[in-house]
Order: structure tokens, then C-alpha cells, then sequence
């Protein structure tokens, strides 16, 4: 059993994310189970989504409190809320943003930082607005070349299954993104 | 076909499935989902039903009960206050023996005002004449949907289907959806000779004096105590077709369980989950759940625990003044059944208005149990905060 948390803000497609992850999961033959923090959304608001992925079939059905894996669509959100909260030692954490993972010391410390601008790859194939991009599809291209844990290849399937406007920018934008991850010291190549 | 799909939209692929011929309701939380995408499936001609829009869940209602008069499949949707605010008309339903199938995706009571799970809602409308079966996976909400659809028309009792808020209604899982030709194989369209029709006039529902209203009522109680063979029979059909089946409880290793710890809805995996760890430490713990409620199926109950040293019972749920309501019906079921076979009975409540019942609570709840030699009283609150 694996958990995964999305940290995004309301309209960013956190939720979004965690869905067609789930679905590419699913294709790679895993069994999924993913949904939204319970309760109520605003735009902008910090937002939450989880995911569970097992080879088994999952019976857990409760909150995810202690995930193994973060991916964070928005870097303000580092400091802004307990973005780390219940993480494993040494799990991991994606966060969107232009900077390397050495920018992070403080979580390098207890956990893996990886980075990606998703942002700038999103702008770059116009998905959403230049103030406002929708980065679910990047960041996630990006933790699928960087977790290894589900296929690139899966992840664009589960896009195209999943994302009806702008399909094939989103799937481009995931796959820039997986060549454009960064770990400490360097630019991790797809596996 | 198999999709990764939530809670909410397995209701409505089951509905679609069912050729669904009228569909009426109004939007809450957390049920929206269904009706959106039922809306969505009317309006670009995937299913062909007549979708009616309503200014509330009384008028949600009271168009099924219009529409399964006619003779039509009829859907609806709600969750908590809505399913309040339907009460007269759940009566109507129920009593005016028409087969409606409507989901209830479980949601606390108002005030406070809470948008999440338990499931006072529906088990307040237990004595208004509906079938009542509580599910545990989006699967199972699905195929429970389509066979929902048989269950009613098949004795003329409306029936409820019961997800929780959240765990089912917003997770998203895989689910094998069944392809249509067989469904079809399954479920045929409905007929009925007795129904509103201009050509042969007949009125329903008028005056009935005591000298009948009481045979009326023996008749629902007949046809309700018939619907726990039937859906054994429909399961054994679903099986047959699709290959899955839920049953109307399920024990889950009950042999030589010292302790059973009695489910429903999604508690009850997590509990499977407990079970197995316990199991693996040679604790002789066991768990049975219940998916139907009404009517409440006492003989396979009596059947599997009788004999059991202790039960644990989960109840999300309240009923004030009094304790959780399937240990209530529990204890009764239990009660005429040779003194010796009888379990202790711990009523526990639990996960009231969302709250996470998480492996550690019924860990928790298994070990109290162990220690106790009975309960200190009916109602043993689990997690309340000083």
C-alpha cells in the first residue's frame, strides 16, 4: 500500500490530478482508490486530494493521515500550511516551482525534494491563463518520470481518458515536464 | 469495462443501465453528482428518460410516485435534509406499493450543519414502507442499482439505496461496469397491469375504512417479508450473469469467532481490514455485515451469532434517548433465541457526522470489548472528546 497527498489551491485541478493519476495507476494495473479532502472547495482556498494504490484490492476506506508521497501544485503553500503534516520519514515531496531542490534545506533534512516548473510548462503550452496556469497535468508527467513508480506512458493515456479540453497540450505538457524534473543536483532522466 | 469511476456516477451508470424511464429530483450535497450526470446522460440522448427538474425533494417525490403509477421506471436521488423533507411521501410510496429505486447517499442531520457521513438520515425513514440495502463499494452500488430496479418490481415495495457521504459518493475506484446486452438479459422493462392509464380509468389511493386499512398494511408486511427470498433469488441471477454477490449480510471469518463485530457501509472494510490483522495474531474475531436493513433479516442474523461469546456492534448513527439503531435491532432479533446461544451485545457509536473511523477506532473497539465482561450501559461512545 502506497498514499499519496496533492497539495493544490482551489482551481488549480488538484483533485483533478489525483483522478487521472488514479486512472493511470489503474492502467498499470494497481488497484486505486483516490478522492477529495471531504468538505467544502473556494477558489483559491488551500486544497487537498489523496490517493491510495495497492496490488491488492484496497479496504482501507478513511482518511489518509500518514501519506508516503506529496506532490505540491503550489510553492506558496510551503510555510503557508502544514504542507509536510503526517508525511513518512524520508518520503517524498514534488513541488511545483522554478527553483532547485537545494532551495529547500530545511525539508531536505527529513524528506526527498524534487522540483518541476510546472507553471512555465503549463504557460508554455497555454493550458489556463499566464496568471493563472492549470499545472495538474505537468506536475504529474513530472512524478511519473520522477517516482518511477507509474508510467509516463499511463499517465498520458489517463489524461487523454480524463481531460476533454485541450487533450493533446496537457499530454505535452506532462511530457516536458517528466524530462524537466529536477533532484538534488541534477536533472533526473526519464527511467 | 472497467473504469476508475466515483460513488456518485456509479448510481448513475446503474440507473442508465436500467433504462430508466423517468427521473426527477433536486440537487443537495453530497448527492448532486448523481442527478448531474444522470442530467448530463438525458441531455445528450445516451439514456431516454424524461428528466424532470422540481422546486424541491417533496416534489422530487411526489413526480416518482406519479410516474411508477403510470407504470414507468422511476428514479430519484437525495441525501439527509432532502430525504427529510420527502418524509409524507416516502409513506405514500411505500404504502401506494410503488417500485421506485431512489439513492440516499448517507449525510448527517442538521444543525450543525455537516455535510458528511452517518447515517441518521435513512435510518429515520425506517418505518415508511422501504427496502432499505447499505453498501460498502462503488461495485456494489452499481450492480445494487440495477438489481434495486427487479427487487421493487418484483413485490411493489419503493427501495433505498445507501451510500456513505465522501467514502463513496467522492472516492473514485474500479468499477467493471456490465455491458448492456446483458443487463438486459437481467432486467427486463417493466410491466405492470395495475397503473394510471386514460384508456381504462381507475382511482388509487382513496378512502379506505378500517374494515380494510389493516389488511392493507398485513399485505406491505407480506410482500416485505417475500423481498428478503426474492432478493436471494435476484443475487443468485446477478451472479450467475455477472458473477459477483453481496448477500443480505455477510459473514466474513465468523468460524470459531469468540467476537463478532457487527458493519455496515464502508466501516465495514476498514473492519475486514482490522479482522485480518487480528486474525494473523490468532485473535478469533470475526465481522459480519448487514446491506439490508429493511426488511431486516432476522433468521440470517439469528444464523450467524448465534453461539458467538460477544458482538460488537458499529453504529454510525443515534437514535436519542435510546442507543445505535442496528444494535437496537440487534438485541431484538437476539432476544428469542435459546439463552445460551446469546451474545453479549456492545452497542458502539461511532463516526457520527463524518468523523474518520480509522483501523486504531476499531482496534480500540475490539480490545474494550475483550476486557469488559459486559456492557456498562447501550450506548458506548467511542472517540468523544472531553
Amino acid at each position: 500500500m502506497r498514499e499519496l497527498r496533492i497539495h493544490g489551491r482551489g482551481g488549480q485541478g488538484a483533485v483533478i490530478a489525483s483522478k487521472f493519476l488514479a486512472v493511470a495507476f489503474f492502467r498499470d494495473g494497481k488497484w486505486v482508490q483516490s478522492f477529495p479532502a471531504f468538505g467544502v472547495e473556494r477558489r483559491g482556498a488551500p486544497v487537498t486530494a489523496f490517493l491510495r494504490l495497492d496490488d491488492d484490492p484496497i479496504r482501507l476506506r478513511c482518511e489518509i493521515v500518514n501519506p508516503d508521497d506529496l506532490i505540491v501544485l503550489d510553492p506558496t503553500l510551503v510555510g503557508a500550511v502544514d504542507v509536510t503534516g503526517g508525511l513518512k520519514k524520508r518520503g517524498s515531496i514534488l513541488i511545483n516551482s522554478p527553483h532547485p531542490p537545494e532551495t529547500y534545506g530545511e525539508l531536505l533534512k527529513t524528506f526527498e525534494v524534487a522540483t518541476v516548473d510546472a507553471s512555465a510548462i503549463a504557460t508554455r503550452h497555454g493550458i489556463g491563463s499566464k496568471t493563472q496556469p492549470i499545472v495538474n497535468t505537468a506536475i504529474v508527467g513530472a512524478f511519473a518520470a520522477y517516482s518511477g513508480i507509474v508510467t509516463l506512458e499511463s499517465v498520458c493515456e489517463a489524461i487523454e481518458e480524463e481531460v476533454p479540453l485541450h487533450t493533446g497540450r496537457n499530454v505535452d505538457a506532462a511530457k516536458e515536464a517528466a524530462e524537466a524534473v529536477r533532484t538534488l543536483g541534477k536533472v533526473k532522466a526519464v527511467p | 469495462m472497467n473504469k476508475v469511476i466515483v460513488g456518485n456516477h456509479a448510481v448513475s451508470w446503474g440507473v442508465k443501465l436500467a433504462r430508466t424511464e423517468v427521473i426527477s429530483a433536486y440537487p443537495i450535497t453530497p448527492q448532486t453528482q448523481i442527478v448531474e450526470e444522470l442530467s448530463d446522460m438525458c441531455a445528450r440522448g445516451a439514456l431516454n428518460a424524461r428528466f424532470i427538474k422540481v422546486e424541491s425533494e417533496h416534489s422530487a417525490m411526489a413526480a416518482c410516485i406519479g410516474a411508477s403509477a403510470a407504470g414507468v421506471r422511476t428514479f430519484t436521488a437525495t441525501s439527509s435534509q432532502g430525504l427529510a423533507l420527502m418524509h409524507e411521501l416516502l409513506h405514500w410510496a411505500g404504502l401506494g406499493r410503488h417500485p421506485i429505486v431512489m439513492a440516499n447517499v448517507n449525510r448527517a442531520m442538521g444543525p450543525g450543519w455537516n455535510i458528511w457521513t452517518d447515517q441518521n438520515d435513512s435510518l429515520s425513514q425506517r418505518d415508511t414502507g422501504w427496502i432499505q440495502l447499505y453498501c460498502e463499494t462503488n461495485q456494489e452500488v452499481l450492480d445494487t442499482t440495477i438489481q434495486a430496479f427487479k427487487l421493487a418490481e418484483a413485490v411493489n415495495i419503493p427501495v433505498m439505496i445507501i451510500l456513505d457521504a465522501f467514502f463513496l459518493s467522492h472516492t473514485s475506484e474500479p468499477v467493471d461496469i456490465p455491458d448492456q446486452v446483458t443487463v438486459d438479459r437481467f432486467l427486463a422493462q417493466r410491466e405492470t397491469s395495475i397503473k394510471l392509464d386514460v384508456a381504462d380509468p381507475h382511482a388509487f389511493n382513496a378512502l379506505v375504512r378500517p374494515d380494510a386499512y389493516m389488511e392493507m398494511r398485513k399485505d406491505q408486511q407480506d410482500w416485505m417479508r417475500r423481498a428478503k427470498t426474492v432478493y436471494a433469488e435476484i443475487e443468485t441471477e446477478w451472479k450467475a450473469l455477472f458473477g459477483r454477490e453481496y448477500g443480505k449480510i455477510e459473514p466474513y471469518r465468523t468460524d470459531d469467532a469468540e467476537l463478532i463485530l457487527v458493519t455496515s457501509g464502508t466501516v465495514t472494510s476498514t473492519t475486514r481490514h482490522v479482522v485480518d490483522q487480528m486474525r494473523e495474531r490468532g485473535t478469533r474475531v470475526g465481522l459480519v455485515k448487514i446491506k439490508m436493513f429493511r426488511p431486516f433479516p432476522t433468521d440470517d442474523i439469528r444464523r450467524a451469532l448465534s453461539g458467538a461469546i460477544k458482538v460488537a456492534v458499529l453504529d454510525r448513527n443515534i437514535s436519542p434517548g435510546r442507543s445505535g439503531i442496528f444494535a437496537e435491532e440487534i438485541r431484538s432479533a437476539l432476544y428469542n433465541i435459546p439463552m445460551d446461544d446469546r451474545p453479549k451485545i456492545f452497542g458502539y457509536i461511532v463516526g457520527l457526522g463524518g468523523r474518520d473511523v480509522t483501523p486504531a477506532v476499531i482496534e480500540d473497539i475490539v480490545e474494550q470489548t475483550q476486557i469488559a465482561t459486559q456492557p456498562t450501559r447501550e450506548d458506548l461512545w467511542v472517540g468523544v472528546k472531553p
